[in-house]
């Protein structure tokens, strides 16, 4: 009884033609996807124009910032409490408060914003004081050859070469799209490495110290390169000129 | 499986004749039932690191990226390991089976749904009906796309034609349409208790059964005990 019905339909392979359909799509979307995602951008581009709901935000390639920190919590700081300190092979270690940082010469670079992860900000301003004034100031000693910095967030690190930190193109930020940096960007000073993937730009900068090897930092420990060029950037020039 | 049984008889007994309620059928075995509850939880892990480190509010309350792409990394990666251990069962090749194959009653659900029919009687089922058939094919399928260009971001550089980009374009876009579909595969649950009774315990309600799915007729002859003697003549 009910035996004939009990076996398996023997119609069409429904279920296994949709999962060959989306392994099909799949294979077309990725083999399209910079052509998509031109598309995409542009209308999401435009949609967040007038989106005041931020909801485009956290739709894929944005167009915008996303937030990323290795620990739970960071704790926040402001001209109260902010010091940066650079040290390490220098002649003359130095601790900078926030408005020591301000009262120096202050360059601005407009650079578009890449992280691994996909996402793009274009013709983002930053605007801060050059690395490489800093290290002028302090004094870098013979021996040093790299730069590692630390964060206040205390855990990430990051690295540049002496080479690559004395570029024009490399700033310790203040501002960024023309307002100080909020806590969630990295601020109130945040390293912007602007010829580099974004991970290269510690947020939440806290010390400096000149090496006499460069030390991996955080992602860099996982795998990340440790020169994290973006494509096209002129790797052994000295960043735009001023 | 026949402790249950016992008990729901016990109760039947005791709370006296819901007659919807006078019997129970087998309609999943326990393995069966473990390959989708590990697969359920696998899922919520992906799904929920993914959120974390997707969703900027999430993102800031967590922290943590570098356990939560470990997270994310594994359960996505053994997320159809529940399926592959599963394969070793009879019980879920069969239903695989049944998952997979279209009667023409199948059809006519669909297009009970079209016309927003909502009556079970429009909407003839066998075991599965056709929107879980459908829902089974798509989840296979969008699980390994994910799983394809998750592995894409991973290891960087494994097939240098398709750009890490492009990988995270489909691997984002497609989440969105995942966690949509999931949505409406836990309302549909939400809203049929029975249905999940079956998923917990193995076992439902035969008149639920004869209505949602009167197409199937529960084999185990040890659970079923075969129709009712008086149910031959009753029209449905």
């Amino acid at each position: 009884m009910g035996l004939r019905k009990n076996r398996p339909a023997e119609g069409a392979p429904v279920a296994r033609r949709t999962m060959l359909t989306m392994l099909g799509a799949g294979a077309v979307a990725l083999a399209t996807a910079p052509w998509l995602q031109e598309g995409w951008e542009k209308a999401l581009g435009a949609a967040s124009q007038k989106d005041p709901t931020g909801l485009t935000g956290v739709l894929p390639n944005p167009g915008g910032f996303r937030y990323y920190s290795v620990v739970g919590s960071v704790p926040r700081r402001d001209e109260t409490d902010y010091a940066l300190r650079i040290d390490g092979l220098v002649d003359r270690p130095t601790t900078y408060t926030l408005e020591d940082l301000r009262a120096l010469r202050q360059t601005r670079i407009v650079h578009d914003v890449l992280c691994t992860d996909g996402w793009r900000v274009e013709n983002t301003p930053f605007e801060g004081v050059r690395l490489s004034d800093l290290l002028e100031a302090a004094g870098v000693r013979p021996e040093g050859r790299a730069l590692r910095f630390t964060c206040f967030d205390g855990v990430y690190t990051e690295s540049l070469t002496l080479a690559q930190a004395r570029r024009s193109d490399m700033l310790v930020a203040l501002r960024m799209q023309d307002e100080p940096i909020t806590h969630e960007h990295g601020g109130p000073v945040r390293l912007y490495a602007a010829p580099m993937y974004f991970y290269k730009s510690a947020k939440w900068l806290s010390g400096i110290s000149v090496t006499d090897k460069v030390v991996p930092g955080y992602w860099e420990e996982y795998g990340y390169d440790i020169d994290g060029w973006l494509d096209g950037e002129d790797r052994d020039g000295d960043g735009p000129a001023a | 499986m026949t402790s249950t049984d016992g008990s729901t008889a016990r109760t039947a007994t005791a709370t006296a004749p819901r007659p919807e309620r006078s019997g129970r059928v087998r309609r999943f075995s326990r393995a069966e039932r473990l390959v989708h509850r590990a697969t359920g939880w696998l899922m919520l892990l992906c799904v929920g690191t993914a959120a974390c480190l997707y969703l900027a509010p999430l993102a800031q309350l967590v922290g943590r990226r570098h356990l939560l792409v470990t997270v994310h990394e594994w359960s996505g990666v053994l997320l159809p390991l529940p399926f592959l251990l599963g394969l070793a069962s009879p019980a879920f090749r069969t239903d695989l089976r049944r998952l997979n194959r279209f009667a023409a009653y199948d059809r006519e659900w669909l297009r009970a749904v079209r016309r927003r029919l909502t009556e079970p009687r429009a909407r003839p089922a066998g075991k599965f009906n056709a929107g879980q058939k459908i829902y089974a094919g798509w989840i296979a399928g969008a699980v390994l796309v994910m799983m394809a260009t998750g592995l894409l971001m991973w290891f960087t550089g494994v097939l240098p034609t398709i750009s890490r980009t492009s990988a995270i374009f489909v691997h984002d876009v497609l989440a969105w349409g995942i966690a949509a579909v999931l949505i409406g595969h836990m309302r549909r649950a939400y809203r049929d208790p029975e249905a999940r009774l079956g998923m917990r315990t193995g076992f439902v309600g035969r008149d639920w059964a004869r209505t949602r799915h009167r197409h199937w007729t529960p084999e185990d002859p040890q659970d079923a005990r075969g129709p009712d003697p008086g149910d031959a003549g009753r029209a449905r």
